[in-house]
């Protein structure tokens, strides 16, 4: 087993290795460099000529005038030993600065999208592998097919517009007006907890029907085996038969694709944040996209990928403690 | 088993035909009884029709302007009202007044008047895809305006600017795609024939690639077109990009395909009569799978359109003059926009029924992908 966890790691850190030139590369792929945007945000409206060879300054000031693999050397060791990751023109403070404050309420987000996922899909999937081809069934499909349909954005607007015409709140932000300003109470908590059950919905929405539709598939298959026929004749009550085999196994291809789901959340995040005004690092990424904050920009890239590839060993590791075939080959 | 398995005949003249059908024959067959894939593909042919003479469908140009009817409701045509019943399908003409207190221009239904909606009529000149001058347009009315599904902030009639964008959208999803997969061929091919140190940089190349958020992706690489390019330079750019990210689940599953395939005999045989590697690639390996890559083509399909209108929607697609459905859908952006104009969510029904037309032919393709199976109930 530890052999295992030292291989996952170490594929941990050479996939991320990889990532971080990817990323480098997408930083640097804006046409003019950080000189030029620095001095025209600094300078532009302020009346001062800036003449080239005050750009060629800062560009020495950040040095921009090194190669490019000395750049990416630089870059890549400040946040490996300093864990810094640049400035933040747009917000003329540290990369660090900006992202901290909304790092940890991505985190949350994720975790509680994950949980809602899990604790609908599986359920609900051997339910429906149990009641082949009833109307609950068929009722089930139709929902999947829509959570694919409709882009993520599209359900947050509609249960904004719902919240607004019917329920006169307001779904977007983190805390309702009578509490942005009150200090931490169960109120405030409480009050958060309801805003970010909204944004965790429709996030959920397209991931769990994606699973649902996973665990219905195993466990039909499974259902079909002789193992389960076999534990009936010898008398197993029917919870049990189900619980014991069949569904153990319907868990595997859900666990195996937790990375996957991160992946799939991550990628809706951003639009989703944005359309509800929720302050985390997806929304922020579209600004700094959108202002070409490019290290603030590369910062959220590598921690959202950082945040798939650690699931990805998550998954790996309740893998292999699922299933002892895993784990005995050493992966 | 007993019984005969559905779709293979036992004997008489259904068997003669069953059995000398071509490949492609038995999937028409087994995909025209999938009912849900046929009303699918008839959906997206209609799409793709309207796209495509959006000029003619659209009653106006996409960006025509209506001053006087500025965020108007959808104009249903209707058969019959207070004066009666009438055959030809007829709209109330608007008119304007105006506001007594903020004197801005207000549009009223005037429901004493009749516009009579009439089909083939004389309208904005257009040149049909860019070459041929015309006036005709499929349907309007002969004095003031239709709008079907209402106007924009603009004046701008939705149901014509839908038209173009159905185009744009459709037609950036099908460039991406083919490039998708003209990629995938190209890369998966390589690394499912040849196996070995290639296969495995390859695939942990794709694995790279693949371990990054889709979106954020797609935000980074389009974030990089210069602010002055043309919207030309855009569209081809951003199907560029949709292609580039796409191609590795599509490589992945081609390269599965093609292993297990590379140790069948018939290869073997191929190889030994001489044939070069990328000819039994060609000529031998791919027709054996070529219903799958369509398959694997049509499902890919809603990903890249949702990845458009995403991208679109956030600013960092498509620009504005340029139609798309993202960029109709920037308009219900803001909560006020949608108390005030709900039809501006029209764009995002388009989206939902082609993402779910093309997820059910999918489905029903791969059902028919391979017709000597017994179907799986």
């Amino acid at each position: 087993m530890l052999r295992f966890l030292i291989q996952r790691a170490v594929g941990m850190v050479v996939t991320m290795f990889f990532v971080s030139i990817m990323v480098f590369v997408i930083m640097e792929l804006p046409p003019g460099d950080y000189a030029d945007r620095y001095a025209f945000r600094k300078f532009s409206g302020t009346g001062v000529s800036v003449t080239e060879s005050d750009i060629e300054s800062i560009r020495k000031r950040f040095g921009l005038d090194r190669p490019a693999w000395e750049r990416y050397l630089t870059w890549i060791g400040g946040i490996v030993t300093r864990f810094d990751f640049g400035p933040s023109f747009a917000f003329e403070t540290s990369a660090n600065a900006v992202i901290g404050q909304r790092a940890g309420l991505t985190v949350v987000l994720l975790l509680g999208t994950l949980l809602l996922t899990y604790l609908l899909s599986i359920p609900i999937g051997i339910y429906a592998a149990l009641h082949r081809q009833s109307p609950a069934d068929y009722g089930l499909t139709v929902v999947s097919y829509l959570g694919l349909a409709i882009p993520n954005f599209m359900l947050a607007l509609i249960l904004l517009y719902l919240g607004v015409r019917y329920f006169g709140t307001t779904v977007g932000g983190l805390f309702s007006p009578e509490y942005t300003q009150a200090p931490w109470s169960w109120g405030k908590f409480a009050d958060l907890l309801r805003h970010l059950l909204v944004p965790a919905v429709v996030l959920a929405w397209s991931a769990t029907a994606l699973q649902l539709q996973t665990v219905r598939a195993t466990m039909s298959d499974e259902l079909a085996k002789l193992y389960v026929d076999a534990a009936r004749a010898r008398g197993l009550p029917e919870w049990k038969v189900i619980l014991k085999y069949p569904a153990r196994l319907a868990i595997n291809p859900v666990v195996s694709t937790i990375g996957f789901d991160v992946n799939r959340i991550f990628s809706e995040l951003p639009i989703v944040a944005l359309v509800m005004s929720l302050p985390e690092l997806g929304e922020l990424l579209i600004k700094s996209f959108l202002d070409l904050d490019m290290y603030v920009a590369g910062a959220i890239l590598l921690m959202l990928t950082a945040i798939i590839v650690f699931m990805n060993f998550v998954s790996d590791v309740v893998l292999a403690l699922l299933d002892p075939r895993i784990r005995l080959e050493g992966g | 088993m007993s019984t005969e398995p559905p779709g293979r005949p036992g004997h008489g003249e259904e068997a003669l035909r069953y059995y000398t059908a071509s490949q492609w024959q038995l999937v028409w067959w087994r995909l025209r009884r999938h009912r849900a894939a046929m009303a699918g593909a008839f959906v997206l042919l209609l799409f793709a029709l309207m796209g495509l003479f959006a000029d003619f469908v659209a009653p106006y140009g996409g960006t025509t302007r209506d001053r006087d009817y500025i965020y108007g409701p959808p104009q249903i045509p209707r058969f019959r009202d207070g004066n009666g019943f009438s055959f030809r399908p007829f709209v109330h003409a608007l008119k304007t007044e105006r506001d007594p207190v903020t004197l801005r221009k207000i549009a009223r239904i005037d429901t004493g008047k009749r516009r009579y909606i009439y089909f083939f009529v004389k309208g904005e000149p257009y040149r049909l895809f860019g070459l041929v001058p015309a006036r005709t347009r499929l349907f309007g009315v002969r004095e003031g305006k239709i709008h079907l599904f209402g106007t924009d902030d603009l004046g701008r009639d939705l149901f014509s600017r839908l038209m173009y964008a159905t185009g744009v959208s459709l037609s950036i999803g099908v460039l991406g795609v083919l490039l998708a997969g003209g990629l995938a061929l190209v890369i998966g091919g390589i690394a499912g024939y040849f196996g070995g140190w290639i296969d495995y940089g390859i695939q942990r190349f794709t694995e790279i690639v693949r371990v990054v958020p889709v979106i954020p992706l797609y935000m980074g690489l389009a974030a990089a077109f210069p602010r002055e390019w043309s919207n030309i330079q855009v569209y081809f750019a951003m199907t560029v990009i949709l292609g580039l990210v796409g191609w590795p689940t599509l490589a992945r599953r081609l390269r599965g395909h093609l292993l297990a395939q590379r140790n069948e005999d018939y290869v073997l045989a191929a190889r030994l009569s001489g044939a070069s590697s990328a000819w039994i690639i060609r000529k031998h390996m791919l027709p054996s799978f070529t219903s799958y890559i369509i398959v694997d083509v049509v499902i890919s399909f809603p990903y890249v359109i949702l990845s458009e209108t995403a991208l679109s929607f956030i600013g960092l697609g498509l620009r504005p003059p340029t139609m798309s459905w993202g960029i109709l859908l920037q308009d219900a952006q803001n909560v006020r926009a949608i108390e005030q104009a709900p039809w501006l969510f029209l764009p995002a029904l388009f989206v939902i029924v082609a993402v779910l037309a093309f997820t059910v032919l999918g489905d029903g393709l791969r059902d028919a992908a391979d017709p000597y199976s017994v179907r799986k109930r």
